[in-house]
């Protein structure tokens, strides 16, 4: 085990032991309850990698994610403790501890406040999440942009006849993670996680701030938001390092304007979501919209089958020489759900990505069922295709893979 | 929308108009059946109105036909809405990779109820399309129609005659749902006389075959007024799967308001 392995052990060990600081608090508490997940993850590439150093076919990882909850005032005070640990066979970057979770809530009539380490999810699409803001990504665990890091914040949230109002400050930034030289699914130029620059003073010590406002009005629900703060994605500069090249992490500060609607009507949910983000850098916007439809109880069993079908759009466009441009400037998916709503729970998501400039697109399957009462069995199926230099895909165009996953709550 | 004063008028002639059907055991003209079938109906709703806010866990224990057994653990609070349906949050504890689900609906008693689900593990409020009344709850022998709160307006009905059930003498009315997405026909309802408690309701699917039946158990009174049962059990015929139903820890008036029904109280309930 190396230097950098034992110094995310550390971490695990300071989280655990701020989780046994904590226990006595359960002396005082009305409730205390454990409770979480421990997980083993196999992945299979069928192709080897394009680059160096890269592992073969086969990567196994284990995790594990408790969660500590306690309670007081017949519920009007809580506290909730939940540090994520996982450990990569191959990756040292992917091998990493967060504390997804260390927050305090007092709810009120017409009130919360909560205080500390958090997650908050803004938004309504399903194949990218414009909106979604708050949090930063954590890169390592996957490379669809859907696991995020804890996030300090303090939160005010008046619940009032007109919608819920939410206050946020947001000291202190998370720099996003990027796996290592030995992981499949990056790009050719590893991100330097060490130089990391930032256009404020105040680097990852900047107070963001933001106010979102959410309401339903009949069927139609409606969010709505202003943030001000460190910009959550990095502009990446190739730099020759002694005799490498890898890219510089730098984060700009950004104002983003959001907004996003769903419309329930019937089987019929029509989901539109948009930004509009100024830095010194650029201006743009960007918008994903579309819909999903359910079909229920097919072919004469209790099965539902929905249809969802999403366009992405941003006023950036594709990437040349002089700007990076976005990644979904004008991309199509298309999706197809499926649940058969039994005992077990199983469910099955097939999706398609597609850039309509150049020939790029990704495939995924994802099926899960549980197994007994505390056993959640996933098989993920992941195709990448790119034939264009510039697209991102093309870095990860030989990382098609398989992914079965066994998780144990308890 | 229920109107009181309507049903407290009904109630007063009710009583007496299904005294002298019982006693002339003829066969009724359509329309007095279908009156009479409202009227039973409207009494059993009248009796469970004024109860404020619920409060209870519930346990289900989903079986197939070899005896496997898979247990759902479900905590409900519900306000009651003199002029609309339930206001209701529903919290799912068991299975554990479920725990913290929680399920927020504004159910109406006309149109399509407005409801949420919270997926803790992505931290999302979903607005969900609640067209889907017929398929299952988490997967057991109970469709979500079964367990919405019964409005008048949801069925038309039908007094079918009288019939001992769980050795208690009970009215048989047919109920047949308004809403074309339901997944039933109809439902043939047995309450019994004494206090118009449902003992058993069989429920004929859209081909108008039998599909399920369910049977209340152990009745308790709370408040002195409030009937709720202990257990209950439902029994698809079809598939030969069973769901058993058991509550616990009734509680009534427990100070619940608008406010514990919104996104906020969605996220952090337990």
């Amino acid at each position: 085990m190396n230097m950098v392995n034992n110094l995310k052990i550390t971490t695990l060990f300071a989280a655990l032991g701020l989780s046994s600081m904590l226990l006595p608090l359960a002396a005082s508490a009305d409730e205390f309850e454990l409770s979480g997940k421990v997980g083993f993850e196999q992945r299979y590439f069928a192709e080897k990698g394009q680059y160096e150093q890269q592992l073969d076919h086969s990567q196994t990882s284990i995790f594990i994610e408790p969660e500590f909850y306690w309670d007081w005032n017949n519920g009007s005070d809580t506290l909730t403790f939940k540090p994520f640990y996982r450990q990569d066979e191959y990756d040292n970057e992917r091998s990493h501890g967060d504390i997804r979770e260390l927050s305090y809530i007092h709810a009120s009539d017409d009130w919360e406040l909560r205080a500390g380490i958090r997650k908050e999810f803004w938004g309504v699409t399903e194949f990218q999440h414009l909106v979604d803001v708050i949090n930063q990504t954590d890169g390592v665990e996957d490379s669809d942009g859907e696991d995020k890091l804890g996030q300090l914040m303090l939160n005010l949230s008046l619940v009032k006849d007109w919608g819920i109002i939410d206050l946020y400050l947001l000291p202190g930034f998370r720099e996003r993670t990027f796996v290592g030289g030995k992981s499949r699914l990056r790009g050719s130029v590893l991100v330097n996680n060490n130089n990391v620059s930032y256009q404020s003073s105040a680097e990852d010590k900047h107070l963001d701030l933001a106010i979102h406002w959410s309401q339903s009005i009949g069927n139609f629900d409606i969010g709505s938001y202003w943030f001000h703060g460190t910009n959550r994605d990095p502009i990446l500069t190739p730099v020759t390092e002694g005799n490498k090249v890898v890219l510089n992490q730098y984060y700009n500060q950004m104002d983003q304007f959001g907004f996003d609607v769903q419309a329930t009507i019937d089987d019929w949910l029509w989901k539109f979501e948009t930004i509009y983000r100024t830095t010194d850098d650029d201006d743009f916007w960007a918008t994903q919209a579309g819909f999903e439809y359910t079909f229920i109880g097919v072919f004469e069993s209790f099965a539902d089958v929905g249809l969802l079908v999403e366009y992405g759009w941003d006023s950036r466009g594709e990437g040349d020489e002089n700007s990076p441009g976005a990644n979904v400037q004008n991309d199509i998916f298309f999706g197809s759900r499926l649940a058969f709503n039994d005992m077990q729970s199983s469910e099955m998501l097939i999706g398609l990505g597609a850039d309509l400039e150049h020939n790029s697109f990704s495939f995924l399957i994802e099926a899960n069922r549980r197994f007994g009462e505390s056993f959640k069995v996933s098989l993920d199926v992941r195709l990448l295709q790119s034939t264009d230099k510039k697209d991102l895909l093309y870095g990860v165009k030989d990382d098609d893979h398989l992914q079965l996953g066994v998780e144990y709550y308890f | 929308m229920l109107n009181k004063q309507i049903i407290t008028s009904l109630f007063t002639t009710v009583a007496l108009s299904i005294a002298s059907y019982s006693a002339i055991a003829t066969p009724l003209e359509k329309q007095q059946a279908e009156k009479l079938g409202l009227e039973i109906s409207t009494q059993a709703k009248q009796r469970d109105i004024g109860w404020v806010d619920n409060t209870s866990d519930m346990l289900m224990l989903l079986r197939n036909k070899q005896g496997q057994e898979s247990t759902r653990e479900i905590k409900t609070k519900t306000l009651e809405l003199l002029d609309d349906g339930d206001k209701s949050l529903t919290i799912f504890n068991k299975p554990r990779d479920v725990k913290g689900t929680s399920f927020l609906s504004f159910s109406h008693a006309v149109g399509n109820d407005d409801q949420w689900l919270y997926l803790p593990s992505l931290k999302r409020v979903k607005r969900i399309s609640s067209r889907n009344k017929s398929g299952p709850f988490m997967g057991s022998e109970f469709s979500f129609e079964d367990l919405s709160s019964f409005e008048l307006e949801k069925y038309s009905y039908n007094y079918l005659g009288d019939e001992q059930i769980n050795g208690l003498d009970s009215f048989m009315v047919e109920q047949f749902p308004v809403d074309e997405n339901s997944g039933y026909t109809k439902r043939i309802v047995w309450l019994d006389k004494v206090e118009y408690r449902v003992q058993k309701i069989d429920f004929y699917d859209r081909k108008n075959s039998l599909l399920k039946t369910l049977t209340y158990n152990d009745y308790k009174q709370y408040l002195s007024k409030y009937w709720r049962a202990d257990s209950a059990l439902m029994v698809n015929h079809q598939n030969g799967k069973s769901t058993e139903l058991k509550w616990d820890n009734y509680a009534f008036k427990t100070g619940l308001s608008d406010s514990d029904f919104n996104r906020n109280t969605l996220k952090r309930a337990r």
